[in-house]
């Protein structure tokens, strides 16, 4: 007797959110972080899944089909992204096809968005700050934006009404044509994404996650100030760079809470520039870790669960980042010492991962088996652990990802 | 101002009085290669604190950053004399192809020149045949690939099979490092070694250049 596609889905979901709450599950649960692995394994190229949602749909649904995850990513609102970005000429990525070939994954184009000495007006105003001079930057289609007179100036009769005349400026028209472009492709985006969501649930499979937000350190450092500017920052703009982290804190929990809205509990955030390497822990502890742990703390307050991917290494940052309310939240590790993190925090926070890229890349099934083996011997022990990647899959092998789910059930078992 | 007070500001990563010394150095007339020297002296004392833990990427930044701006203070001193440094040995740095990722890489190549390495930089997105004719023109000790990306590792598995192909292979060490990249991926790609920060990049060239690896 086979079951239906709503007693998987229970089932699923019930595993994960044991785990989730330190408790012990039928079994280890296992996901992937699968990145562009569906279309590898269907063999479309990424520039066609990111431009054609029936392609992207068919891709990720036949990896759906063949891999028995407890958990499915939607890719929609983070993959489906070609039209947006070329209606807005945006500047910050390389994508398939734009930039990078059509296999290549996405690409980040470093850079210094803000400079140092504006930090005072994104801090007096991070909204006017946005539209007049980041995205001009950021967004070739709407540069004309710059020309603009600040718009919270325009409030009644006697004030600002006069300042509706820059909107009749060189360029301003095509601006408005671009934002209408970019308006379409984003309904036809969260279209897709209701689809596609329907279409998981329907399999059987809970999301992964439903929301999206970021550390706001790593929102200034990454998009605004650029690696180098955030770490020069800490020695020559300390306190405008510590203001600026605050003002971005309200904004990045907004938008973690916005999850809610949408019937969502799980909050993506991926972490950066706090790994270790990139600070001291005294820096850490000064600059990065208190508005990450406010942001945490505001999601779960709300009864939502923060999924937090520590990209790189923190295994020297275990003893701080345990501090966080129990059973709450979601540890996503990549190249940190999940074992020693075990130790250290596995009473406080559910662990995922971590099986390397370049074992699931250039391993045998044989290698990855026993890998997980390790990881659910001593890190699944009592509970509180999710199988996964370290980081996302893209061209790892399929035989490799069907051999870690096979080792969450052949070896996972808790009963 | 001496020195020694130089070698303290800049090691210890402060800026403005470090710029403030090699200004009254400048001025009072002192030898230029005796305010390199110091900086020299210094930015060995940050890669050994990067070394050993205590300092990490913001500290090497932060260096590589007075650094520049006192060796923009003194170019105008040393004119002919620069040419005639020896250096300690070659080095072919770059990003392999399909990855545009440099800020890892510009740190190494800073590391290394510091450390007294002749250092050609291919950039990033670098094909294959670029490393060849580098290595071909340049004859460096050391090869060094960067790659974030997990497209990196066929494309340095690709960069060790060209050289090969070339009959450059046993010419040259090769070092990889860069976000995925474990003992795995090396014996994947073909390489040598591999690396995870700046400083095994410039332990691994000395070790290479002095013959501690044949």
């Amino acid at each position: 007797m086979s079951k239906s596609p709503e007693e998987f889905f229970a089932e699923k979901e019930a595993r994960v959110n044991t785990a989730i709450a330190l408790g012990v599950p039928d079994r280890v649960p296992v996901t992937c972080m699968t990145g562009f692995f569906p279309a590898y394994y269907a063999k479309v190229s990424l520039r066609e899944v990111m431009y054609d949602a029936d392609k992207m749909i068919a891709a990720w649904t036949k990896t759906l089909q063949d891999f028995d995850f407890d958990t499915a990513d939607n890719p929609f609102m983070i993959r489906f992204l070609g039209a947006i970005m070329e209606a807005l000429d945006y500047k910050q990525l390389k994508w398939a096809g734009h930039g990078v070939d059509e296999m290549s994954g996405y690409q980040f184009v470093e850079g210094e968005y803000m400079k140092p000495e504006e930090y005072d007006d994104f801090i007096f105003d991070p909204t006017d700050f946005m539209i007049r001079r980041y995205w001009p930057r950021i967004f070739g289609a709407l540069a004309p934006l710059a020309e603009l007179p600040p718009l919270s100036e325009i409030i009644t009769y006697s004030m600002g009404l006069g300042n509706f005349a820059a909107l009749a400026a060189p360029g301003m028209r095509e601006v408005g044509q671009a934002l209408i472009k970019a308006a379409e492709a984003g309904q036809q985006m969260a279209k897709n994404a209701g689809q596609f969501a329907g279409v998981i649930k329907a399999m059987g499979f809970p999301s992964t996650y439903q929301g999206f937000t970021q550390a706001p350190f790593d929102t200034l450092s990454d998009y605004f100030r650029g690696t180098l500017g955030g770490m020069m920052d800490m020695f020559r703009h300390a306190d405008k760079l510590m203001a600026a982290t605050e003002k971005m804190l309200p904004i990045m929990l907004r938008l973690g809470l916005s999850t809610k809205k949408r019937g969502g509990t799980k909050v993506f955030i991926p972490l950066h520039k706090g790994l270790d390497g990139f600070m001291s822990n005294d820096q850490f502890k000064r600059f990065y870790w208190p508005s990450l742990k406010a942001l945490m703390e505001g999601l779960i307050a709300e009864g939502l669960i923060p999924v937090v991917l520590w990209e790189g290494e923190c295994t020297s940052r275990l003893e701080i980042i345990g501090d966080i309310p129990a059973g709450k939240a979601v540890y996503h590790f990549e190249r940190t010492d999940i074992f020693k993190a075990k130790e250290i925090i596995g009473d406080r926070v559910c662990l995922k991962g971590n099986v390397p890229l370049s074992l699931m890349v250039t391993g045998t099934p044989d290698d990855v088996r026993a890998y997980c083996k390790k990881l659910i011997d001593v890190v699944g022990k009592g509970g509180g652990f999710i199988l996964d990647a370290a980081a996302p899959a893209d061209d790892a092998k399929p035989e490799n990802l069907q051999a870690m789910i096979q080792a969450a059930k052949d070896y996972g078992r808790y009963a | 101002m001496s020195q020694q007070q130089l070698i303290e500001a800049m090691s210890t990563i402060k800026e403005k009085e470090a710029l403030a010394i090699a200004q009254d150095m400048v001025t009072q007339g002192a030898d230029p290669f005796s305010i390199l020297d110091a900086c020299k002296q210094a930015m060995a004392i940050v890669g050994d604190n990067f070394a050993k833990g205590v300092y990490f990427l913001p500290e090497l930044v932060m260096a590589g950053q007075i650094l520049m701006q006192i060796s923009d203070l003194i170019k105008p001193l040393l004119k002919e004399a620069s040419t005639s440094k020896e250096s300690l040995g070659r080095v072919v740095v770059g990003t392999v192809e399909g990855d545009i990722h440099d800020i890892g890489k510009d740190i190494v190549v800073l590391m290394l020149e510091v450390n007294g390495f002749e250092v050609r930089d291919l950039g990033i997105d670098v094909p294959a045949a670029k490393f060849v004719e580098a290595v071909r023109e340049f004859e460096p000790q050391v090869v060094a690939l960067s790659g974030f990306l997990t497209v990196a590792f066929d494309n340095m598995k690709k960069t060790v099979e060209a050289l090969k192909e070339a009959g450059l292979r046993d010419k040259v060490k090769i070092q990889i490092g860069g976000g995925q990249i474990d003992e795995e991926i090396r014996r994947y790609t073909g390489a040598d070694d591999y690396g995870l920060d700046a400083m095994e990049a410039v332990s691994y060239a000395k070790k290479v250049v002095s013959g501690g690896l044949q």
